[in-house]
């Protein structure tokens, strides 16, 4: 048992804080999110250069052999940052679906690019009455000759406006909600038939709805096996939550940091307002709940490679509900702490405060996950 | 890194096993695992037998006479101890006094004390709190003066756990009442059997009696008694409480609660079904059993920084607030799941070899005298008030 990391990790540790550091000054940022893309290619360039987009795949695969540490380490500084790069739906979903269920020629054509930062892709599963059901798909993939048509509706799919391939999530039997019958499909995000309605998320990020209007694809767009796409999308899902939580405790350390330095300079009753007791413990309470969430990411980061299914997704709920938990508690704390700035667009408080409040949201929420949790742990 | 054990790890692990299954004597076994009162002879017993193996200090170096644990090799420790149903051991001794003894103490203090401690020939208690001194520790005023190659000690110590059945106790004393609070204050070892030292037992809400008042009059201790320098006991009083709060966060026992939380909700019935398929019941469990997790790696994390040569970050202060909330929530969900059961008062029950006879289930009177004795984790140790404000200066410098 040794939980410290390797020269290597700290070395991708530094390399990541470096680049947050130079790259994504609060005022950066803001430029950045006011691109037509919402991110910044020179960024991308650089991710696949750094190595950080094949960092997490097997050498077969392509990439350099890491895993679920290597991610962790750099969505921290990614959360700390609040880089807007789209490395989640593009390398932890995408490729990482890709690289668990893709064929031989599937993973030459697009996870080979990816990792050389040649190619982008977006996740479609929700649509409007799924909630937080990843089985609750009914756009329709229906046979049409060899291949198939693709027709429905898919809603808040990040990333969709800049991915090169979209990862569709369809039904092509059993019943509504029945996890049975899903398959997944790799589709030319300039498809005919493929509309797109692009808009801002409340964090910044750009995300899509799309409609298939009898979208047709080939044999070889099928992800993985017909019918039997809902385990690979779970086991994929659990990854990108504990992404999700690495990038949570990131905008957790850099928003209770910034706290901590506004109650000690902000004076009312002429004295630094951290003087006074009730925000001291609150502010220690911020503290704690960091450190918690640190912890449940770093325990799920260990865990997700975990063979058994129920370790794994006991592993990732497990954390989503601290997250949740805590991400709520550091981001509404850090704002009443801050008063009316806390509430101002002007401040760095209010954007990690939007962040935290959606990764929450993000493929289920504290609530959601209480219930998984629970429902794994008590059939025991 | 890694999680899992390394064979070393592993065959260490099957050690320690091998040996509590050998060496537990079984009725203090069931003590625990039925939730009984243990009494002195009960804990003599096991630490003796930890003792022997050198295990007992399992916290200390080897160079004062410990195994030398790496943190890895502690955690599986305290685990199996916990899992195996080994009664918690004694901290006074062990991981109070004695490391203030082999940091401060002079040689012959540690030859004098040490031995006794590792093989737990002696028992310790400790005398900080006093009536009109809880969270403001630094104020007290049990008073030392010297006299020739004595001190001579008046005044009173409180909430002194298991006094009744201790041959020393280790004090904070004021040496200088015209000193800075913090800078008259002097630490002392005391032979309980000194004459002038009486025991008053405090009994607790729950019925029963663990801690007590000790009054001091005109006792008379050998200046040789003295730890470190006069008036600078302060410093081996932190050095104490740092030392101690590594550990107190109960892990084990709380992972080991939570078990036994589930095993009750599968026996309770619940509107024709077992508890445990209450969905709010359940997640109410679920959502500690995220709580005991977070905690546990918030330790793990620690002793990974400690055993490559780093101090214990600021997440350490932590585990004491966490770990005493967690160990509340276990017993206040108990309760609430044996439900009106937890009303009868059989106090007899809570000792081994009554005669009384249940009413219900056995875990079910236990509930709610655990729970009322179990507010005490979130006072002891510093309330967790105070805790928060030494992490709000040490750590946070508001």
């Amino acid at each position: 048992m040794d939980l410290s990391l390797s020269d290597e990790q700290k070395q991708l540790q530094e390399a990541a804080e470096r680049f947050v550091r130079d790259k994504y000054a609060f005022d950066a940022r803001r430029k950045i999110a006011a691109t037509e893309r919402g991110w910044l290619p020179e960024n991308w360039a650089q991710f696949a250069e750094l190595g950080w987009l094949g960092m997490a795949f097997s050498e077969e695969d392509g990439g350099y052999g890491g895993g679920p540490i290597e991610t962790m380490i750099v969505m921290e500084q990614f959360g700390k940052g609040l880089v807007l790069e789209p490395f989640l739906p593009t390398v932890v979903l995408g490729g990482g679906m890709i690289a668990r269920a893709g064929s031989a020629a599937q993973k030459e054509a697009l996870l080979a690019p990816m990792i050389e930062g040649k190619k982008q892709f977006a996740f479609a599963w929700l649509e409007r009455q799924s909630r937080y059901n990843l089985a609750d798909v009914s756009l329709k993939a229906t046979k049409e000759g060899t291949g198939w048509s693709l027709s429905g509706h898919k809603g808040v799919v990040y990333n969709a406006a800049s991915a090169d391939e979209i990862i569709v999530l369809a039904r092509t039997g059993g019943s509504a909600r029945e996890p049975k019958g899903l398959t997944l499909f790799v589709v030319d995000a300039k498809a005919k038939g493929l509309s797109r309605r692009d808009y801002p998320t409340q964090d910044a990020l750009r995300a899509s709805e799309l409609t298939f209007d009898k979208v047709s694809v080939g044999a070889d767009a099928v992800l993985g096996k017909v019918d039997e796409a809902f385990p690979v999308v779970e086991e994929a899902v659990d990854r990108a939550i504990v992404a999700l939580c690495a990038e949570a405790t990131g905008c957790m350390d850099a928003i209770n940091a910034g706290t901590l330095e506004y109650i000690k300079t902000r004076k009312q009753f002429g004295v630094p307002i951290g003087k006074f007791q009730v925000l001291q413990h609150r502010m220690v309470d911020c503290f704690t709940n960091a450190q918690e969430a640190r912890s449940m990411t770093l325990m799920a980061s260990l865990k997700i490679d975990d063979k058994d299914p129920t370790v794994r997704a006991k592993a990732a709920s497990g954390a989503k509900v601290q997250i949740g938990k805590s991400g709520k508690f550091c981001g509404q704390s850090a704002v009443q702490m801050h008063g009316g700035m806390g509430v101002t667009d002007e401040m760095a408080v209010s954007h990690y405060f939007k962040r935290l409040t959606m990764i929450d949201l993000m493929f289920g929420n504290q609530q959601h996950h209480l219930t998984r949790y629970s429902n794994l742990a008590m059939a025991a | 890194m890694d999680l899992a054990f390394t064979p070393e790890e592993q065959k260490f692990a099957d050690e320690v096993r091998a040996f509590v299954r050998a060496n537990l004597p079984a009725d203090v076994r069931d003590k625990v695992k039925n939730g009984k009162h243990l009494i002195r002879d009960d804990y003599m017993r096991w630490q003796q037998a930890l003792g022997k193996k050198g295990w007992l200090v399992y916290t200390w170096p080897k160079k004062h006479g410990g195994p030398g644990f790496t943190p890895a090799q502690r955690y599986i420790f305290e685990n199996i101890c916990a899992e195996e149903y080994a009664p918690g051991i004694i901290p006074f001794g062990t991981k109070m006094v004695g490391p203030v003894i082999y940091t401060f103490g002079t040689e012959a203090q540690k030859e004098k004390y040490l031995p006794a401690i590792r093989e737990s020939t002696v028992w310790w208690c400790q005398g900080y709190s006093e009536p009109g001194s809880g969270s403001d520790l630094a104020s007290l005023r049990t008073k030392a003066e010297k006299d020739g190659d004595h001190y001579i000690v008046n005044g009173s110590k409180t909430w002194n756990t298991m006094g009744h059945w201790a041959d020393w106790i280790f004090c904070l004393v004021r040496t200088d009442s015209k000193a800075k609070p913090q800078e008259g204050i002097s630490f002392l070892l005391i032979d309980m059997k000194t004459p002038g030292i009486t025991v008053k037992p405090i009994i607790m809400a729950d019925g029963g009696h663990e801690v007590n008042e000790v009054f001091f009059d005109n006792v008379k201790v050998p200046v040789e008694n003295l730890v470190g320098k006069e008036n600078e006991g302060w410093t081996c009083a932190k050095f104490l409480l740092a030392n101690e709060r590594l550990g107190i966060a109960a892990v084990p026992q709380s992972k080991r609660g939570v078990e036994a939380l589930k095993d009750i909700a599968r026996a309770e019935q619940d509107d024709g079904k077992p508890l445990i398929e209450n969905q709010s019941f359940a997640e109410k469990i679920a959502d500690l059993e995220i709580q005991v997790t977070a905690l546990e790696f918030t330790e793990l994390r620690v002793l990974s920084q400690m055993a490559h040569g780093g101090q214990p970050g600021p997440e350490v202060s932590g585990l004491k607030i966490r770990g005493s909330e967690i160990q509340q929530r276990i017993t206040e969900l108990t309760m609430e799941a044996v439900g009106e059961y937890a009303a009868p008062y059989l106090p007899g029950l809570l000792w081994q070899g009554t005669n009384e006879a249940p009413v219900g289930p056995e875990y079910a009177h236990l509930a709610a005298p655990r729970y009322f004795n179990t507010r005490k984790t979130t006072i002891y140790g510093g309330s967790n008030e105070i805790q928060k404000g030494i992490i709000s200066k040490m750590v946070l410098g508001l």
